[in-house]
């Protein structure tokens, strides 16, 4: 249910910047989800497939979905490591002082788009 | 030909950017009216209404108060909080999301009349996850948690308490009947969060509201409020 929200923000970001640059349509998003976002990748899809309908430019986008990976930053031993594996303790000096470098994103990464036909 | 009329447009931008935004700005809004708005969340039944009703009702003689109960649907929430606490008090229909973002906090509390109040509650939706991915603006977040549901929460749903100032754990006339470990609870909060305060109240008897009471008065005077 949750993915519904950010789909639901996500395309209206999309929509926005279709009308600023006066496109004909969106064909493509690409967009970047990291892997502690809390998202789902196939609820993400569901809910994106069954909202464009109701779009003017996404009705037929394509989703290009990328998965970010989850990296932890240690303040003790100063090393990195994959936060989805070892959680918030970090594997080599066993710190509690981690926090996430990367993985919580959900970003908008491009879109391709269909210029207008210009009429001679 | 056609592959000409393609072009890729760079944008890099979160999803939460334009909430995120909502949110600083609603609370600059806030805090220019001297609003102090604070986020409640919690599961279903782990008696934020109750609460609330408890809280109203004991600081509603120090600030003007209203609430926004946030539910999918239904009213019992806003009608039953207005008659136990005399408050105003709005009912903000999310329309089948899971949550609450800025954008509708904002309207809500157009719709209450924010500007006339010193403190609004806000009730999110019963749910421990959504309702901490979205920043609602306000200025500060509050959880609780209920004996019945365990103490391995905090492990479960790390971000929601990992975001929040206070968590109240409520319903403590039960505990002889669970085998809830509080030591292990408080841990578990403060090592996602080492700066969330908990007080350990119950909503039923009024147990320790005084202590809640006496911590927002503060909190809200450092704030600059009332």
């Amino acid at each position: 249910m949750h993915e519904l929200g950010i789909v639901i923000e996500v395309v209206k970001q999309v929509e926005q910047l279709a009308k600023e640059n006066d496109v004909e349509k969106v064909t493509e998003l690409t967009i970047e989800v990291g892997e502690v976002s809390g998202v789902v990748k196939e609820y993400f899809e569901d809910a994106f497939k069954w909202f464009i309908k109701k779009t003017e430019y996404m009705k037929e986008c394509a989703l290009k979905y990328i998965t970010i990976q989850g990296i932890s930053y240690c303040e003790d031993c100063k090393q990195t490591y994959p936060t989805t594996k070892y959680g918030k303790e970090c594997p080599n000096c066993h710190s509690p002082h981690t926090y996430l470098v990367s993985g919580k994103e959900v970003m908008i990464k491009d879109i391709k788009v269909q210029n207008k036909q210009k009429e001679n | 030909m056609l592959m000409d009329n393609i072009k890729t447009i760079v944008v890099n931008r979160s999803a939460y950017a334009n909430n995120d935004l909502e949110a600083d700005l609603l609370r600059e809004y806030l805090f220019d009216h001297r609003t102090f708005l604070i986020n409640v969340m919690s599961s279903p039944g782990a008696g934020k209404t109750t609460t609330l009703i408890k809280l109203i009702n004991s600081l509603k003689d120090v600030f003007k108060i209203g609430v926004m109960e946030a539910d999918i649907d239904s009213n019992v929430d806003a009608l039953n909080v207005a008659k136990e606490t005399g408050v105003k008090s709005i009912q903000l229909h999310t329309s089948g999301m899971c949550h609450l973002d800025a954008g509708m906090t904002k309207t809500g509390l157009d719709e209450i009349g924010a500007n006339d109040l010193d403190l609004v509650f806000l009730e999110n939706v019963g749910n421990l996850v959504c309702p901490a991915e979205f920043d609602t603006g306000a200025t500060m977040d509050m959880v609780i948690l209920s004996i019945p549901e365990g103490d391995d929460k905090p492990l479960k749903y790390p971000l929601i308490f990992q975001k929040c100032d206070l968590v109240l754990i409520n319903k403590i006339d039960t505990k002889p009947y669970f085998d809830f470990d509080f030591e292990k609870c408080n841990d578990m909060i403060h090592y996602r969060n080492p700066n969330a305060t908990i007080i350990n109240i119950s909503a039923l008897t009024g147990e320790n509201i005084d202590l809640v009471k006496q911590y927002l008065i503060k909190r809200i005077k450092e704030w600059g409020g009332k």
